[in-house]
């Protein structure tokens, strides 16, 4: 069965998710891997979904179920998911909000290899704060790589820390 | 038992320093905890802490000064076990750390946000009491285990931002009015 890339967007409120998965649903579609949060007030879905129903159709039928939403539906190839780069670690960056932060930071990342997993940011008043998740290759000289981290992140006015993300076995 | 509280001058409630201030970030210095201006810090500490709802803890650089001092009250607080009441320790050391746990929180320089930190469940700190500088030796479990952590990464330029578990453990603080 193919898979779709379904994502909607618009100010939050009670049902969002109800709605869209119940169309889904009702389609004959399964929920697979999917990502949902509010950003600033604004309720944020990508969901990928496993159907027969075509793209065209699915947007056709989510459209006037939340017209107060933002609905678009893609085809997605179905490729396997990439392998795992090497470990992963958990990148906290905060500072005074600046244009560039984001792209300045990840752009050393993507300098070593790094490949983002997750990423999360938050503006709170004047305070700006990124999370990301981080998959660095084996060989990566991490020491090197916290160093160059430091001064982009002098050189921006915040401050940065690259730990490893602990996965607790129970 | 509260041995750990020396008599202190009046405390005056001092402003709360919030991200991102410079001084959250940088390393306190060591200070000499005879010193007047410390033992008043300490006071000071403890008042300002005890007028803002739910802190347990607060450290110097939270009220701009750059010192290794802090305080922690989890007195009543329902996840604290071991609990050595309010006290104040200058030049704290870290010097035994077990059993992690993942929990959530909070801090007064960070008003909006929390996050999802690992702690050590079981911790001792060494420290002096402000103005005998009386070594003394904090043993403890739980809620003040993970306060004094907390309170240890203020001293060394940390706020728990920088050890949130992962991109999805960062939440908007909820306000109860
Ligand atoms: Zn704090």
């Amino acid at each position: 069965m193919p898979l779709l890339a379904v994502t909607v967007l618009g100010h939050d409120r009670p049902g969002i998710i109800a709605d869209v998965t119940g169309v889904l649903a009702d389609l004959g579609g399964n929920l697979e891997d999917s990502s949902m949060t509010r950003l600033r007030g604004h309720f944020a879905m990508t969901l990928v979904v496993r159907t027969q129903v075509p793209a065209p159709v699915v947007q056709a039928e989510l459209t006037p179920a939340v017209p107060d939403l933002v609905v678009a539906v893609r085809d997605l190839p179905d490729e396997p998911a990439p392998p795992s780069t090497g470990p992963c670690w958990v990148l906290s960056v905060h500072g005074a909000d600046r244009p560039g932060i984001v792209s300045t930071v990840t752009h050393l990342l993507a300098s070593y290899g790094g490949n983002v997993t997750d990423l999360t940011t938050r503006l709170s008043g004047e305070l700006y704060l990124l999370v990301a998740e981080v998959e660095l290759p084996e060989a990566t000289d991490v020491v090197d790589l916290q160093r160059a981290l430091a001064g982009v992140a002098s050189g921006l006015g915040v401050e940065a820390t690259l730990r490893p993300a602990e996965a607790d076995v129970l | 038992m509260n041995g750990l509280l020396p008599d202190l001058p009046v405390g005056r409630v001092l402003d709360v320093v919030r991200a991102p201030d410079p001084v959250l970030a940088a390393r306190c210095t060591e200070v000499d905890p005879a010193d007047p201006h410390v033992v008043q810090l300490a006071a000071d500490l403890l008042a300002t802490q005890r007028v803002s709802p739910g802190c347990v803890g607060l450290a110097a650089n939270q009220v701009g000064l750059g010192w290794r001092v802090f305080s922690v009250d989890v007195t009543s607080h329902p996840k604290a076990r071991t609990s050595h009441g309010a006290f104040v320790l200058v030049n704290p050391v870290l010097v035994e750390a077990s059993r992690n746990e993942r929990g959530r929180e909070g801090c007064m320089s960070v008003p909006d946000l929390t996050g999802d930190v690992k702690r050590a469940t079981r911790v001792a700190v060494r420290g002096m009491l402000p103005g005998s500088g009386e070594q003394v030796l904090v043993e403890t479990d739980a809620f003040e285990a993970r306060a004094l952590q907390h309170e240890l990464d203020h001293l060394d330029g940390l706020v728990f931002l920088d050890r949130v578990a992962g991109a999805h453990a960062v939440f908007a603080r909820r306000v109860y009015l």
